[in-house]
């Protein structure tokens, strides 16, 4: 996996001192046996998710969207890592963010994560803490919370959600919802106190086979109260819908 | 001898025997040669090699150069020695389930101070061999039984056997993933339900809609979304080919008989993760031996065989005709198939395939989120063809107003050890049209025990076992030890009392003790529940003839209790014999202590 080249140094730091602190335990439990007396050892497993890799076509200026997670870990210990970003198709990067957690079950359907975020774009380049927790909800909502402090102190708070629904074993509509909420106006990123955005998509994918899925979808996000005010001053719509089609795909 | 060539006779082993000396090993694999050793010693290299299954190749590891290893027939009361030579570039070991040994010799490596087999090593077991019936050999590390490391062991009896066969065929189950094994245990930890493919979909929906009314199954797909279970998942893994003697359905593995005869088949359940149902379509079953050791013939049509299990059954064909040896997986994604016939090169008719299971709440009778205090005025009519097999143990009192009345098609043919006396105000009379048999022909089977059993068929329920000599230890456990059956199959994690192996305290008995295990099943699955080193007693109403099992199939939502006498020393594995579930936790350690130590 060529994530710590993706990860900004601050980021590989923190994770770096993370991952110490779980070899310094384990390597604690090895010394009571040697190894070789071990019948199983835990398998320590990983994966990297595409969950979107989307073509967005709009009113305006079209896109390229992705939405990336991956993990490294055994059962209870794991290093997770989340990707998402835009860019024009014709353009620069305009959106960019990555985050290395350190994500620890808590129970049989939840992980408490704790590390840290780095906002490539926009500029000014951003970095915050997070803590949340990820997991799948009664019903099967897979669901992740964050909260977020940035440099600056700066409190914000997200609440993403989605749903897989069958339609055949390989057919699968997939409802999503993201609310972003900021506890103060943030003027450099251009967000205001409050909601700052809804965000609901809904995609049809067919599953090839398990790790390989084509999809087409719609998605819509919608700017709320100050944020859509700061977006209207510089003349851009609050609303976006678009039409996207991409491949979802992990290994 | 050329009929030996395909299957040893008894009366063909006993004379190898004889000519062998009483000491004598002979070793006979279907196609191989069949030898006779002069001394008490064996050669057993491990490698790796390629399998071709139905025409498709793919990697595997062997025993002794074949899959299935050679079968190894002794007799009791030898002293037997293996050698066994690793070459493959990681550590291996070869363990002998369900018999009776020093806990050195049993091969499980961290247990009894047996260390892995390192590459280039040759490790010797030597041991004496106290017991006869129908055993396995198999790895037991890593996921190398999935990759071939399996073979069928048969000891004779020192004296007489009480049951009399002109064949005696070794037919040993599998399966087999042309997956790497590590492959698959990393897709079922990153990717719930990676392998089912049968998952409930919108379709399925309709259909049921349509069938049993919205509401009701708005109100299942609820249940299950609230406990964020899935009721079709039977079985972990798929894509498998399974395998009667290393040979796929296509490759069609053969036993010949001449009408009349009495042909023993030893049929050994060698498995990674399958629970077959297995039958022989116009051929009835008598059962003379489960896991080894003699029953009282039971007569059957069918049986379910959990993962590490061994029946021996006779079987009588008068007819000059193929006979289909039948074994469909539980999530019947597949089949293994061989024939029986008076020659080679015949096909007997594949039978209609049997409906695949729909888990109902009642397999989850034990989960430990499910309320049962609020079932009550649960309508079960919504309910049609609702399992009550697997609801042993569940507390009916709970259950006021339980309306019984609307539970029509409701199939109590399993229900055999179920206390319905501790179901005070169930009118058994109000049940019309309850379904006494079993359904027959039916596009869905409903609970993890309908195997789909045609009425007028006997399927084998571990009711009808019954050892055919007395058992000599008749006293009471002196305590009880529980244990729960657990896991997250969200995250596939499998665990004993909630701990995974070596993350809890191990189970200590005291040499001598008599205890009694209660196995809770907590999850949505069966756990072929296997014990190193000793047998235990299932308690199964046989009173002084218990069969004695090495591993027990306990069905989700139930509880099984079985009892042991605690008189083989050691530090023994006790463990779910699916290898994945062993592989991601389900092991614990039961201890053996010297009298002395405890006092
Ligand atoms: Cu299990």
């Amino acid at each position: 996996m060529t994530m710590t080249t993706m990860v900004p140094h601050r980021a590989a730091l923190m994770a770096g001192a993370i991952l110490l602190a779980i070899s310094a335990g384990s390597a604690r439990a090895a010394e009571e046996q040697p190894p070789e007396q071990f019948h199983e050892e835990p398998p320590v497993v990983g994966t990297l998710l595409i969950d979107q890799f989307e073509h967005r076509w709009r009113d305006g200026e079209n896109s390229i969207n992705w939405d990336a997670q991956g993990w490294v870990g055994g059962d209870t210990n794991k290093v997770w890592f989340n990707a998402e970003g835009s860019k024009p198709v014709d353009g620069e990067v305009e959106e960019a963010e990555f985050q290395l957690l350190y994500s620890r079950m808590t129970s049989e359907f939840w992980d408490a994560q704790i590390g840290i975020r780095h906002d490539v774009r926009p500029q000014p380049q951003t970095t915050y803490g997070v803590i949340g927790f990820q997991g799948v909800a009664p019903y099967f909502f897979d669901v992740t919370a964050q909260l977020f402090v940035s440099e600056d102190g700066d409190f914000s708070a997200r609440l993403e959600a989605e749903y897989d629904l069958l339609i055949t074993q390989k057919l699968i509509l997939q409802p999503a919802a993201e609310v972003n909420v900021s506890a103060q106006r943030v003027r450099e990123l251009d967000v205001g106190p409050g909601v700052n955005d809804v965000e609901l998509g809904l995609r049809l994918r067919y599953e090839v086979v398990r790790e390989f899925a084509p999809y087409i979808g719609v998605n819509w996000e919608r700017k709320l109260g100050e944020t859509a005010d700061i977006a209207r001053e510089h003349g851009e719509d609050p609303s976006d819908l678009s039409l996207v089609a991409g491949v979802r795909f992990w290994f | 001898m050329h009929t030996a060539r395909r299957g040893l006779s008894r009366r063909d082993a006993l004379k190898l025997a004889g000519a062998a000396g009483l000491a004598g090993i002979i070793t006979v694999y279907p196609g191989r040669r069949v030898f006779a050793a002069a001394d008490q010693s064996l050669n057993l290299a491990v490698e790796r090699t390629r399998i071709t299954i139905d025409g498709e190749t793919s990697s595997a590891i062997s025993i002794g150069g074949s899959i299935p290893a050679p079968t190894l027939r002794w007799r009791e009361g030898q002293e037997v020695v293996i050698y066994v030579t690793n070459r493959l570039d990681e550590g291996t070991s070869i363990h002998w389930h369900g018999l009776l040994l020093q806990g050195v010799m049993d091969g499980a490596p961290g247990f009894n101070g047996f260390v892995p087999i390192g590459p280039g090593e040759t490790y010797t077991y030597r041991f004496k061999l106290r017991q006869a019936g129908t055993y396995w050999y198999h790895s037991h590390s890593a996921s190398q039984e999935q990759e071939g490391m399996y073979g069928a062991i048969v000891i004779e009896p020192a004296g007489r056997d009480p049951v009399r066969a002109d064949r005696d065929y070794v037919v040993l189950l599998s399966d087999h993933t042309p997956e790497d094994p590590e492959n698959v245990l990393r897709k079922l930890k990153v990717s719930e339900g990676y392998y089912n493919n049968n998952k409930r979909t919108l379709i399925d929906f309709f259909r049921d809609a349509r069938r049993d009314g919205l509401g009701a199954t708005i109100n299942d797909r609820l249940a299950w979304g609230e406990m964020r279970m899935d009721a079709t998942d039977l079985a972990d893994v798929t894509g498998y080919q399974f395998l009667v003697n290393g040979k796929g359905p296509r490759d069609n593995w053969t036993a010949v008989f001449n009408p009349g005869e009495r042909v023993r088949l030893r049929i050994i359940n060698g498995s990674a993760m399958s629970i077959f149902d297995v039958r022989i379509p116009g051929l009835p079953m008598t059962v003379v031996s489960a896991d080894g050791q003699n029953v009282v013939p039971v007569k059957v049509d069918e049986f379910r065989f959990g993962v590490g299990e061994t029946y021996d059954v006779i079987v009588m064909p008068t007819e000059d005709k193929p006979f289909t040896f039948f074994a469909e997986s539980i999530d019947r994604t597949g089949f293994a198939r061989a024939t029986i016939a008076t020659r080679e090169g015949v096909e007997g008719d594949i039978p209609e395939r049997r409906p695949r299971a729909i888990l109902t709440m009642a397999d989850m009778a034990m989960a430990p989120g499910m309320d049962h205090g609020s079932m009550a005025g649960m309508d079960h009519s919504s309910m049609p063809g609702m399992d009550h097999s697997a609801m042993q143990g569940m507390n009916h009192g709970n259950m006021p107003g339980m309306d019984h009345g609307a539970m029509q098609g409701m199939d109590h043919s399993a229900m055999q050890g179920m206390d319905h006396g501790n179901m005070p105000g169930m009118d058994q009379g109000s049940m019309p049209g309850m379904n006494q048999g079993k359904a027959g022909s039916k596009d869905q089977a409903v609970g993890w025990g309908d195997a789909g059993t045609p009425p007028g068929a006997k399927a084998l329920s571990y009711a009808d076992l019954k050892a055919l000599s007395k058992a000599k230890d008749l006293r009471e456990p002196s305590h009880e030890i529980e244990v729960q059956l657990t896991g997250m199959m969200s995250r596939y994690i499998w665990t004993l009392n909630g701990e995974k192996f070596d993350e809890g305290a191990p189970i200590r008995v005291a040499y001598g003790d008599r205890v009694r295990i209660r196995f809770v099943n907590t999850t949505m699955m069966a756990h072929p529940m296997h014990l190193h080193g000793m047998f235990v007693e299932i308690e199964n109403g046989q009173t002084d003839r218990m069969p004695k099992k090495h591993v027990v199939l306990v069905p989700p939502g139930q509880v099984t209790t079985v009892q042991l006498t605690a008189d083989e020393p050691g530090e023994w594995p006790f463990h779910c014999h699916l290898l994945y579930h062993m592989a991601s936790g389900m092991m614990t350690r039961f201890i053996v202590e010297p009298r002395t130590a405890s006092l």
